[in-house]
């Protein structure tokens, strides 16, 4: 786990460094930034859907999915980050205890 | 741009927007420190996750593929594939900065999404390194405390189910996420990403479905026309 930290923690210096140091014309190809705008994109939505509907290897439908719905409303009705994290756990705990 | 030092009446509102940010983010570290340990990672673990990565995106990647089982070295993978973004904001700033050696190096490490925000809206280069530096420092500061007393207080919950953090890991993403979700096409990349993950989960390692879904933004990259986006 330490090895996979400090690689990782490594690797992203790398790439902030790349950024500062590298000529423009290396990285600014038009293919290369769409990508690069991409990957957040589908990084982010593949972690949360293997997050919310994942158990080990099975897909799963249970109250994570209630805490996301409530996720998207609070979103969507411009809630700060605090809000929409902790509501989503509360949602959770609440179906639970159900 | 103008090179001209700034005045006391300049600097000020700079400051101040810097410490806003920080104290914003840190609410992100709050719960980044508890959903770190509730993946099984130890404290001292979370808290070198937020002083030597120091990107919030990646580090959430780490900790959620270590959460869903996956292994470290998936967890590193998606970690610095989240990272490449940090280097095109470099590509933005070098000229704007214009630093170089130590100074270069240093900077290097607070380049992140706010840092780099609070930077490239400036009239002046002076303006534009003080936005980089302070707002880089406030949130590196306030981060890593966020996250260490996140740590500690996920650290008192012996079962991350009973309060529901496992579901606030995927809240989190999204609210990562949302911001990047106004356009169209990051909307079909988003929901065909989280198609692929899903289709994988059953057959791969866990942390592979992730790491593949970074090939859909590789063929959308490929394959989408340049639009003009706003």
């Amino acid at each position: 786990m330490w090895l996979a930290i400090l690689a990782a923690a490594l690797g992203c210096y790398a790439l902030k460094l790349a950024g500062l140091s590298l000529p423009h014309r290396v990285l600014a190809n038009p293919v290369a930034e769409r990508i690069a705008d991409f990957i957040p994109v589908a990084l982010l939505a593949a972690l949360i859907a293997v997050q919310v509907w994942s158990s080990g290897p099975s897909l799963t439908i249970d109250a994570r999915t209630a805490a996301l719905a409530f996720a998207v409303a609070a979103l969507l009705l411009r809630a700060p980050f605090l809000v929409v994290v902790i509501g989503a756990a509360v949602v959770a705990a609440l179906i639970r205890m159900a | 741009m103008t090179l001209l030092p700034l005045s006391r009446s300049e600097r000020w509102p700079i400051l101040r927007d810097a410490l806003a940010v920080g104290v914003a983010t840190g609410a992100y570290g709050i719960s980044f420190g508890a959903v770190a340990v509730s993946s099984g990672l130890s404290v001292l673990q979370a808290c070198a996750l937020s002083l030597l990565m120091f990107t919030g995106a990646s580090q959430f990647a780490f900790v959620g593929v270590i959460a869903a089982g996956g292994a470290p070295v998936s967890g590193a993978l998606a970690a610095i594939l989240l990272g490449t973004r940090n280097a095109l904001y470099g590509l933005r700033l070098a000229p704007l900065l214009a630093w170089t050696g130590l100074r270069r190096l240093g900077a290097a490490h607070v380049l992140i999404d706010e840092s780099t925000a609070m930077s490239l809206n400036r009239a002046s280069q002076p303006a534009a390194r003080l936005g980089f530096v302070s707002t880089g420092l406030a949130v590196f500061v306030l981060w890593n405390a966020a996250t260490l007393a996140g740590a500690l207080a996920g650290t008192a919950i012996s079962d991350p189910r009973t309060y529901g953090l496992d579901a606030a890991v995927g809240a989190a993403f999204l609210a990562l996420l949302w911001p990047r979700l106004a356009s169209r096409r990051n909307q079909v990349v988003a929901v065909l990403a989280a198609a692929v993950a899903l289709g994988l989960v059953p057959f791969t390692a866990a942390g592979v479905p992730v790491l593949a879904a970074a090939g859909v933004a590789l063929l959308a990259g490929l394959l989408t026309r340049p639009v003009v986006e706003h």
